[in-house]
């Protein structure tokens, strides 16, 4: 059992191991939905809420898997178990809450087999946390992806107006952006420890 | 179902350039920037990836009769996660070190959306003779796409290249393209290269044409 404190499990997933800055997951994403503001605050929380979800899912499965001793089944039951709870989880929501199915709904099946929410279930394992461990890790990875992506968004949206050359337009220049986030991210690296 | 008459080997040749999967498609971001920190590492991740794709691509094709619409995205996933699982355990037989070095990102594979978009577009849709020349071309040009990255990486950030010192003792290492920025740079800087290659070819192919007008009329 990892011994690791919340406020730090939380700082360590949301800054300095930036999913998407420092462990490059859920790119795609990142750069398909950060074009507008708004889209990105949603698809952030929209992130968030399948991170805790896969992240449930995979303490669950990972107790099973260890009781009975099938560590090579761990990739293909994840990835099977997080998908299918979260379409279960799309439709409980969709019945029960319509306004924020109105607001997450149409990012859920995007992002369901997204590299951050497996990365997350793998990384949690790796790293040996408990339950209220990995639901912090899980809040902190979503809360640094909403970041990372309002971040983005903001700048692209200013970029819009800016006179880019036509060569540089488009993924290179949100490459580069994405490039100088991350320096700034690395700054974040003294809080560990 | 229709399909477009193409030759295998162009089955094979749209992968490595026209079709790129990092540069032209911008699929695959993750482990491209990821695990191009250095040349061995991103060879390795290419050849892991490559595998998986052939594999499933001839997996998805030899069952494409079988498998109901509604339910083909979950059994793609479930073969692709099938050889990720054979590739994850292999690379820990073969080299402990290497498997280290990738870590997390071996699995990960399973949700590399190139995979998938292959076995979907392609795979469930040709005989198996083409859909293992399809993965093949893909995989090589995604390991080409990634080689590249990591040489850039590898020798600007360590000055080294498969681990052999390239540079007299003075030299100065740019410690910020081993780090995640780096990746960021060196893959813009490649997509600008690559841009700015295919507007020329662009601009000569209408210039062609415009000469082509001018002594036809």
């Amino acid at each position: 059992m990892n011994e690791q404190g919340y406020w730090s499990i939380f700082l360590d997933a949301a800054l300095i191991n930036n999913f998407v800055l420092a462990y490059f997951l859920g790119i795609c994403p990142f750069f398909g939905v950060s074009a507008k503001l708004e889209t990105a605050t949603r698809m952030g929380g929209a992130a968030t809420f399948v991170m805790l979800v896969a992240s449930t899912c995979a303490y669950v499965i990972n107790m099973i898997l260890e009781a009975i001793n099938a560590p090579y089944l761990q990739i293909i039951s994840y990835i099977l178990v997080i998908a299918s709870t979260v379409q279960l989880v799309e439709m409980l929501l969709r019945k029960l809450s319509p306004a924020t199915f109105r607001a997450l709904g149409i990012f859920l099946p995007l992002i369901t087999t997204n590299c951050a929410i497996f990365g997350l279930a793998l990384f949690q394992t790796n790293k040996g946390y408990g339950f209220t461990q990995a639901i912090t890790y899980a809040l902190g990875a979503g809360a640094g992806f909403a970041l990372a992506l309002v971040l983005m968004a903001g700048v692209r949206e200013k970029l819009d107006l800016a006179d880019v050359p036509q060569l540089v337009k488009g993924t290179a220049a949100a490459l580069i952006v994405a490039g100088v986030l991350s320096m700034g991210f690395m700054g974040f690296a003294g809080l560990g420890r | 179902m229709a399909l477009k008459k193409t030759s295998p080997t162009d089955e094979f040749i749209k992968g490595l350039w026209r079709d790129n999967p990092v540069f032209i498609q911008v699929l695959g971001m993750c482990p491209a920037l990821a695990v191009s920190n250095t040349a061995i590492n991103a060879l390795a991740m290419g050849a892991a990836t490559t595998f998986v794709l052939v594999m499933a691509g001839l997996s998805v094709s030899l069952m494409r009769n079988f498998i109901p619409r509604e339910a083909r995205i979950v059994s793609y996933i479930c073969i692709i996660a099938t050889f990720v699982t054979c590739v994850d355990y292999a690379i820990m037989a073969i080299s402990i070190e290497l498997h280290r070095a990738l870590g997390a990102f071996i699995a990960l594979i399973v949700v590399n959306c190139l995979i998938l978009g292959r076995s979907e577009a392609f795979a469930s849709k040709n005989n198996p003779g083409r859909a293992i020349l399809d993965g093949l071309g893909m995989g090589v040009g995604f390991t080409f796409a990634l080689f590249f990255i990591g040489v850039v990486r590898e020798i600007l950030g360590s000055g080294t290249l498969f681990g052999v010192e390239l540079f007299p003792e003075g030299f100065q290492t740019w410690t910020i393209f081993v780090l995640p920025s780096g990746g960021f740079f060196a893959m813009a800087g490649w997509l600008l290269v690559v841009n700015w290659i295919r507007q020329r070819q662009d601009d000569a192919a209408k210039q062609a044409e415009e000469t082509a007008r001018e002594a036809a009329s």
